[in-house]
């Protein structure tokens, strides 16, 4: 969550309404649950850690949501590292789909080559599980286990071709839906 | 021309299918070298051109331009006489739907390349023999194709490729119509009786089967758009797959 927040300040400065609307736009019906005030609490989290400077625009009482967000230096050097990551430690498909609609709005990075650098990773852990299942003898507890986690790595492979596919065609569009 | 030791090697390989008005380019410029030893696997939507690429690799179609090098010599220029003798020496084919000759029983099915290609018939028995008892086959020698199990027709298809141990193994969705269970047993052979030197190209949609090359292109519109290298890379450990570690 920090981190999609951050990569969505990273093309523009903006309040925090302004990111939680397009964090919903992003998101969809999955981001129903999500509150505004969520955001003003990762907003101030992130201000406290150097990463955010907030302004006030109206020179009103200082509340989050009066203020005008920006990235610090570091808060860039972040969200850099951050599209640069190519690990899949959890299934978390909504921080991916966000880092790809966040990269692709702030024109920091091909959304396009991340998804290409993510399938890759997958393939070569994908063939660790694939030889590690091959080595087990028939009807092996652990060749059911790894059959499972070649099954789910697979099931990830498949909806990068889907993201691929999108992000291909959505060239010009400035941020996906 | 500098004839590296490729098993293959084609260069701006282009494959027009129709013609004028409806002609498809189903193969757009492709340049391709496996080496030696390599496994190959090539993935892509259906219609990118993949099964196409594969038959000019092993000689079963023509290319409209570019080189086709196989073993070091090239094919694409060749009479179709000389071009069925380069296919019986030098390259094994699998099929998805395992072409199997239903009239005869398994050992016939492995031992009729090696007949083709000159080997005498005890050779040719011998050498069948061995490979289906390699697959698992042995108690089966004896079964038509109707009798035993997709699983099972097809190790015996992958004994017939290999069974003049050919340079190069081309495989056209070698585990399409398998279980998860059959796919790894094919798999596995691919794996154990793959010989020194000898290459595979695998097209598969099966991103399990193609994880277990060497090396993957992506296929789009008849071109590669991308190249990985699969092999030799331990990120992790296999803890790390299923979230042991860290």
């Amino acid at each position: 969550m920090q981190d999609a927040v951050l990569a969505m300040l990273a093309k523009e400065p903006s309040h925090g309404y302004h990111l939680h609307a397009r964090l919903r736009r992003s998101l969809g019906p999955l981001g129903e649950s999500m509150n505004r005030g969520q955001i003003y609490v990762t907003l101030t989290r992130l201000e406290r850690a150097g990463l955010v400077v907030g302004e006030r625009s109206d020179g009103l009482p200082e509340r989050p949501e009066r203020k005008v967000y920006a990235l610090t230096p570091a808060g860039q050097q972040r969200v850099a590292a951050w599209l640069a990551e190519v690990g899949w430690p959890k299934p978390d498909l909504a921080e991916f789909h966000l880092k790809l609609a966040a990269a692709a709005a702030a024109r920091l990075a091909d959304p396009v080559e991340l998804v290409a650098a993510q399938r890759r990773e997958l393939l070569r852990r994908l063939r660790e599980a694939q030889r590690a299942a091959l080595a087990e003898p028939a009807g092996s507890g652990a060749g059911l286990l790894l059959e499972g986690v070649t099954l789910r790595l697979q099931a990830d492979l498949r909806w990068l071709d889907a993201c691929e596919r999108a992000w291909s065609k959505a060239d010009d569009e400035v941020e996906g839906g | 021309m500098n004839v590296s030791n490729a098993a293959v090697r084609v260069r701006g390989l282009v494959k027009d299918h129709g013609r004028g008005q409806g002609r498809v380019r189903a193969v757009d410029e492709v340049d391709l070298e496996v080496p030696q030893g390599q496994m190959l696997a090539v993935m892509g939507p259906s219609g990118c051109g993949k099964s196409t690429l594969l038959h000019l690799l092993g000689g079963l179609e023509r290319p409209t331009d570019g080189e086709v090098w196989v073993a070091g010599r090239r094919i694409d220029m060749l009479s179709e006489r000389a071009l069925a003798r380069m296919r019986r020496r030098s390259v094994g084919f699998v099929f998805q739907a395992f072409h199997l000759v239903e009239e005869l029983s398994a050992a016939e099915n492995v031992e009729l390349p090696a007949l083709l290609a000159g080997r005498s018939r005890r050779q040719a028995r011998r050498r069948a023999s061995l490979l289906l008892e390699r697959v698992g086959l042995a108690a089966r020698a004896r079964h038509l194709p109707s009798q035993l199990s997709g699983g099972q027709r097809q190790r015996v298809a992958v004994a017939r490729a290999l069974v003049n141990d050919p340079l190069v193994v081309l495989a056209d969705e070698p585990t399409g119509n398998l279980d998860t269970a059959a796919t790894l047993d094919v798999l596995k052979i691919f794996e154990e009786l793959r010989s020194p030197g000898q290459s595979f190209v695998i097209v598969t949609h099966d991103e399990r089967v193609a994880a277990t090359a060497d090396r993957l292109v992506s296929m789009r519109d008849g071109m590669f758009v991308d190249d990985t290298w699969l092999a030799g890379s331990h990120p992790r450990g296999l803890g790390g797959l299923i979230g042991l570690e860290g």
